[in-house]
């Protein structure tokens, strides 16, 4: 029976691949941290650890270059800020009525609708801020540039606000019936079930939601590089423009750096810190998820 | 007790109108948007559009190299996501003994699906295009690709393999089949369409990603067609991305155009998978 022993030898070949297919995910994390690590070191050692921090400037490409990362920083901060500041609020509350005041039978309408919309791609969001969001602005702030952090924030905030309801609702859903009848029971109207019963139980994975959410905006790139502006600048005012930690390093790509090179290594620089912030609040978001399997 | 029962209702009504309204405008606002997408960029969408390379006079750019750069990226995304993701899905389902490690991977794969897509670019700019010496070719997108949506195949072919009913399986088993010829001859063609859709919606996600290709350098002006994997390309976001940076307007009307063609692109690859799972549904019954 050779047929049975070569049987064995292609099952064996076929095991080795499915494990080392599950494994390669390791090998992205481990790759995308060594890559940026990396590229990052001798940036880290010419500028030194001090001027990236505490540098108000980033102009890694002037002849007098200075390495600050606050303006990028604070860039993406800004627009976080302004997408997090609408999208969350609004999130939640639409959660909560598809969630508790629809019925079902709307919910199964509704809810593939909004999957949808979260599937849009960035790229036409950016499209969205800069040829309609702004221009609408522009109306009420006649004095907005045709890049700002108010514009792309906005349009973001609509881009994560499908995300966050559609992972809020789930939230929702998976309260069990019983705690919102009792409630009910009790004289309860739905809203004062849904304020005080309902969202607090869900609360864990509501807050795992808006933190993926916070994630999202952080990482976005298409938007702010469209609309947002392409220049690094320390400001805390929403209506003028700056560049975000992502717009830069789609700035820099675009232009033709050479390998090796000290700005080639900041866009390296700039995704370490993005990783680091993303890692943060991805760990973050994993907490409050496990919180959820634990209380119910 | 009266005018605080009366007022209590008042207020769950008033409640129940703001998130109504809110629900209301805030799809009215992405409809309306997706509408004026439409109406700009349709009318610009004629055969020539489809066949001409991109140009420096906007009435005369089209999409050509963009919409076969585009196909040419997903087939290579597919292949690989087929290949790698179902496989990996098969060992974490199938043959992983439950414990650290398999928790660490579950972990891994979580974390990899929240990472910034651009990130994905520069592990690619890194490894791919520097230490593999593969330029910035249609390899390296279709491989970065692949790896951006690798977590999305791996969760969903995981649910159609768990959610196939486990006498089969043990009748297999007991018949003497091995765990692979299970495996084989029954959970992967039962599988297959719960599998496909993962798939489908992987596509989905990989076909507007922007900032990864940027990173690994693609160019923004291709004026001719791939003849290989390894040849330089340019995609259909990518040259939305470019017509839109352009300060003429005439150049804005040309991106609406290309973002309707990958919006409908996208949402038929949703519809699709969304057409297999409620076909699947119905016919499966056990």
């Amino acid at each position: 029976m050779g047929t049975r022993q070569s049987r064995g030898w292609v099952e064996k070949i076929f095991e080795t691949w499915f494990a080392a297919c599950a494994y390669l995910s390791i090998a992205v994390t481990a790759g995308i941290v060594l890559t940026l690590v990396w590229e990052s070191w001798p940036f880290f050692q010419q500028v030194g650890l001090v001027e990236f921090l505490f540098e108000k400037e980033w102009t890694p490409l002037f002849s007098d270059a200075k390495f600050g990362i606050q303006p990028l920083l604070l860039g993406t901060l800004m627009t976080t800020l302004i997408a997090c500041a609408v999208a969350v609020p609004l999130g939640i509350l639409i959660a909560a009525t598809l969630s508790e005041f629809m019925s079902s039978r709307m919910r199964q309408v509704i809810k593939p609708v909004i999957e949808l919309l979260a599937g849009i791609p960035s790229v036409i969001f950016g499209y969205f801020a800069l040829i309609v969001v702004t221009p609408f602005l522009q109306k009420w702030i006649p004095s907005l540039p045709g890049f700002s952090l108010l514009a792309a924030g906005l349009t973001m905030s609509f881009m994560i606000l499908p995300l966050i309801v559609s992972l809020s609702e789930d939230a929702l859903q998976a309260v069990p019936s019983s705690l919102r009848e009792a409630s009910q029971a009790l004289g309860g109207t739905v809203w004062e079930t849904t304020w005080k019963v309902i969202l607090p139980s869900a609360s864990s994975g509501i807050i795992s939601a808006c933190i993926l959410g916070v994630s999202r905006a952080i990482g976005e790139t298409m938007v702010v590089a469209i609309a947002a502006g392409q220049q690094p600048h320390w400001t805390l005012d929403p209506t003028e423009p700056a560049a975000t930690m992502t717009a830069f390093m789609v700035q820099v790509a675009l232009g033709d750096l050479p390998h090796g090179s000290l700005g080639y290594q900041t866009v390296f620089v700039v995704g370490l810190t993005l990783l680091l912030m993303t890692l943060a609040f991805n760990f973050l978001a994993l907490q409050f998820r496990s919180r959820i399997r634990k209380s119910f | 007790m009266e005018t605080s029962t009366s007022r209590r209702k008042l207020f769950n009504q008033l409640m129940k109108i703001l998130g109504l309204l809110g629900l209301g405008l805030s799809l009215v606002i992405l409809l309306t948007l997706i509408f004026d997408l439409i109406i700009r960029g349709g009318s610009r969408i004629d055969f020539n559009f489809l066949t001409s390379f991109p140009s420096r006079r906007p009435s005369e750019a089209g999409l050509l190299s963009a919409w076969v750069g585009t196909l040419f990226v997903m087939l290579i995304t597919a292949v690989m996501t087929i290949l790698v993701g179902v496989s990996a899905a098969i060992y974490l389902e199938e043959y992983a003994k439950p414990g650290p490690m398999s928790r660490l991977i579950e972990l891994n794969i979580l974390n990899l699906s929240a990472m910034p897509s651009i990130l994905y670019g520069l592990l690619a700019l890194g490894i791919f295009v520097h230490q593999f010496r593969l330029g910035a070719s249609l390899l390296t997108a279709g491989l970065t690709l692949s790896l951006l949506v690798l977590p999305i195949v791996i969760v969903s072919s995981r649910e159609a393999l768990r959610a196939l009913p486990p006498n089969l399986k043990e009748a297999s088993f007991a018949l003497g089949a091995t765990r692979f010829q299970t495996l084989i001859y029954y959970q992967l063609p039962s599988s297959l369409s719960g599998i496909m859709t993962g798939v489908i919606l992987a596509l989905s996600r990989a076909i507007g990603e922007t900032a990864p290709l940027i990173t690994i350098g693609a160019l923004t002006y291709i004026a001719f067609l791939p003849k290989s994997i390894m040849d330089p390309f340019t995609v259909l976001p990518i040259q939305l991305f470019n017509w839109l940076s352009r300060p003429q307007p005439a150049f804005h009307v040309n991106a609406a155009a290309a973002g309707v063609i990958l919006l409908l692109l996208t949402l038929s690859l949703n519809l699709l998978a969304i057409y297999i799972r409620i076909r699947v549904r119905k016919s499966v019954k056990w």
